[in-house]
């Protein structure tokens, strides 16, 4: 049975399924991350002293971070773009690379946890550490989960582009969405736990 | 665009499809299907199993607290000596038992029947639609609801036992708990995972794969109901989820979210950094848990809607006006959460904002509840066995939305917080109101599901027995609350003087309850008896005028014969001049 809709918009809405599901799970992950950003409000309001982020953590490495997520957001505009002007070569070329940026803020951030604990700074540490690393691991579970989608598409799930062009692109483009989205969360992390 | 594609494949490709079908083996028909019927079933059964298990549970409570201390014949011995020990109960048990019943009945039972369940099976037929928007992603729901389960009742036999904090888990004292509490916080990642997955997938179907011509003023007045919902658990819960994350690693990773510097338990200053909010948890439980609250009580509005409607062959009275105050409730509903939290000192100012905001969060139910009763004025009321459960929805609804108003205002809650009185209170909107509501529409959509009907007789003998029983179980707790008996002792206040005049009524809600389990029995055995023996009916057996009533019984995979069509508003009953009684939305 068919599902209408998967792949052209419906008159009424403007929109295809994918485009409001996708949408909509953004708003939840808004939620989500808002109620960390409230809890790290709340928390360091009521704690007597709150060490400066730069003290800790290491600002320039977290620099380079953000420069490397907003280059992957860059070159998974320009995957999809690849795919909507029909060239599949150089779409594979754009999404290979947004997947291997989200790999090297994987190494740096790899770096700069066993870092911290080898220096015997961990969550139970204070609170300060505790937020950082629960808002930082939770978005890279985020991370890992954009890179195994867009390995998905870039690999097997490229079949797709032979039979449905149209709905392929869609796809790529939601999960694009989401990657930006992660990209935008990094982007609020940076300054609340490394400068402020 | 062609003219189909307003709703479902034309009717060639879905006979080929129906052939296709047929050839799906057990496992991908019944076990992973991604067939909304199917799935929605699963969710039901599961739903009502995990309802009467969650009931069960509490009528072990209801033995220790009309005979504290007594051993309980038979059960008791069954249950282990780490448990009831000679047959009587231990404190720690009794805990388990309150934690889980709540935390079973919300978040297993009532939210999977009424959403899982109605949500998956009517609201796509409800609209025309051939199938929910993501099937697949609607199996997968289903799963991680399952998981969930299993996850919770796995948690009875960790060492410990399963979470003993309350369905609430307030922190501090449910960070230091014992293991089943490591499963409580799991097992609800899994349901807070499920339900966003449901909710993205309801959300998007109505929206999308609405038949043409029915505009969202045409919806009836439970898919708005369902709509709305769906929004309250899409954003409601991943504050759930945040505060769940942040429990699991205080427990784990034994950092400081939710306690504070100096905690001293048993005796012992807790060795961590300190500086947490226990506070913090508070507001983030509710900010889920008020919605929650609504997730619960609107689908059952929603179906208690249509069959009134249905039965009094007449228009709902002010659709209108009652869509609008579900959506007004719906976003009211993210700004009552400190209404739970007068008693923990979190300030006047606070406490008076959210005590006006629940203030004005009542006129909307109250709209709605008005409707409703208004609708029944001057109709000729068919007496069937939904419509008794719908009938009897109201009052207990209204009983149990009333007596929350002086819950609401910070200066009555005081004295009332955490006493009998506010069980009485939620039961009353959520036992005797949403669940006969649940019964109402599993009545009244079973003949959709299967082509039989229901056996009247046995039906109306499962309505007049709960509705007594009901009454006697938390009429009596009203008065146990204004007598000041806390709702948290394990003895229901034996040791407590001047809870003396009043404990006898904890021996009258105990025989209320075991006396309402016999009159579930009748409803259980027709529930299966019907399948195969119930009578036979038609695709319309009611004389109802919503979409789903076109589809044969029970609909086939893709549901419609052909795309429907709606031409009309949803209620057109007694239309004055009309040849027929009722104008289904399907007809031309």
């Amino acid at each position: 049975m068919e599902i209408p809709y998967t792949v052209e918009v419906r008159r009424d809405t403007g929109l295809t399924n994918g485009k409001i599901g996708i949408w909509l799970f953004l708003a939840s992950e808004v939620m989500l991350f808002g109620a960390l950003f409230a809890s790290y409000i709340l928390i360091r309001t009521g704690s007597p002293t709150w060490p400066r982020g730069d003290s800790i953590l290491n600002v320039p490495l977290a620099t380079f971070n953000t420069i490397v997520l907003i280059s992957s957001s860059v070159t998974m505009v320009m995957a999809w773009a690849s795919l909507k002007r029909n060239r599949f070569g150089t779409f594979r070329i754009y999404l290979g690379s947004t997947v291997l940026l989200g790999g090297v803020f994987l190494v740096v951030k790899y770096f700069e946890y066993s870092h911290k604990f080898e220096n015997g700074l961990f969550p139970s540490t204070n609170n300060f550490l505790a937020l950082y690393f629960t808002l930082t691991g939770l978005h890279m579970l985020h991370v890992i989960g954009g890179m195994v989608v867009n390995a998905y598409f870039w690999g097997p799930g490229a079949k797709l582009w032979k039979t449905n062009p149209e709905w392929f692109a869609n796809r790529v483009e939601n999960s694009g969405l989401f990657w930006h989205f992660v990209d935008l969360v990094w982007i609020f992390l940076f300054p609340t736990l490394y400068l402020l | 665009m062609s003219q189909t594609t307003g709703t479902v494949a034309a009717p060639g490709a879905h006979a080929s499809h129906d052939a296709h079908h047929e050839e799906l083996g057990f496992l991908r028909k019944y076990v992973f299907s991604t067939d909304h019927k199917v799935i929605g079933i699963q969710y039901a059964v599961t739903g009502l199993l995990f309802l009467f298990f969650g009931f069960s549970l509490m009528m072990l409570m209801r033995y220790q607290l009309a005979y504290p201390g007594a051993a309980l014949p038979l059960i008791g011995k069954l249950l282990g000596e780490s448990r009831m020990p000679g047959g009587i109960m231990l404190p720690d048990f009794y805990n388990e038992l309150g934690a889980m019943h709540g935390t079973i009945m919300v978040f297993l039972g009532v939210v999977p029947l009424a959403v899982g369940g109605f949500g998956n099976f009517v609201l796509p037929l409800q609209i025309g639609a051939p199938d929910m928007a993501f099937p697949k992603i609607n199996m997968v729901s289903y799963q991680c609801f399952f998981l969930g389960g299993v996850t919770m009742l796995a948690s009875f036999f960790v060492p410990g036992g399963a979470a003993q904090s309350g369905w609430t888990s307030y922190a501090p004292l449910a960070v230091i708990a014992s293991q089943g509490q490591t499963f409580w916080l799991i097992g609800m990642i899994f349901l807070i995972t499920s339900s966003l997955l449901g909710a993205v997938n309801f959300i998007t179907t109505t929206i999308q794969l609405r038949a043409k011509g029915l505009t969202f003023m045409r919806f009836p007045f439970f898919v708005w109901a369902q709509f709305v919902t769906s929004f309250l658990l899409l954003l409601a819960f991943p504050p759930l989820e945040a505060a769940g994350i942040m429990q699991l690693m205080d427990r784990l990773a034994g950092t400081s979210f939710f306690l504070p510097s100096g905690l001293v338990v048993s005796g012992q200053v807790v060795a961590n950094a300190g500086g947490g909010n226990p506070l913090l948890w508070q507001h983030l439980f509710w900010f889920l848990a008020h919605p929650e609250v609504y997730v619960l009580i609107l689908p059952a509005m929603g179906i208690v809607a249509e069959i009134i409607a249905n039965n009094t062959r007449k228009p709902l009275w002010g659709y209108k006006p009652m869509v609008y105050s579900l959506i007004f409730l719906g976003f009211m509903s993210f700004i009552v959460w400190a209404h739970h939290m007068f008693m923990t000192g979190m300030g006047t100012a606070m406490a008076a904002f959210f005590q006006t905001t629940t203030m004005i969060i009542s006129i909307p139910s109250v709209v709605i509840l008005t409707a409703l009763i208004l609708s029944l004025w001057g109709g000729s009321i068919r007496y069937n066995t939904p419509m008794l459960f719908a009938l009897g929805f109201l009052p207990m609804f209204g009983i149990g939305g009333l007596t929350g108003l002086p819950l609401g205002l910070n200066v009555t809650d005081i004295p009332l917080h955490d006493t009998y009185y506010v069980i009485a209170h939620f039961h009353y909107v959520v036992a005797p109101g949403t669940i006969f509501g649940l019964f109402a529409g599993i009545y009244y959509w079973y003949p959709k599901a299967t082509g039989r009907k229901m056996n009247e007789t046995l039906g109306k003998i499962h309505f007049w027995g709960s509705l007594i029983c009901m009454n006697v179980i938390f009429m009596p707790m009203f008065k146990l609350g204004l007598a000041g008996v806390s709702r948290r002792l394990f003895d229901g206040g034996a040791t407590y003087g001047f809870a003396q005049p009043v404990l006898h009524l904890n021996v009258v809600s105990s025989w209320g309850a075991w006396i309402m389990a016999l009159f579930q029995l009748p409803f259980i055995f027709n529930f299966f008896w019907s399948i195969r023996h119930g009578e036979k009916t038609g695709d319309n057996p009611w004389e109802a005028t919503t979409i789903e009533w076109s589809a044969p019984s029970p609909p086939p995979h893709g549901n419609f014969v052909h795309a429907p069509q709606a031409y009309r508003g949803p209620y057109e009953y007694s239309v004055p001049g009309a040849a027929k009684g009722f104008a289904p939305q399907f007809e031309a």
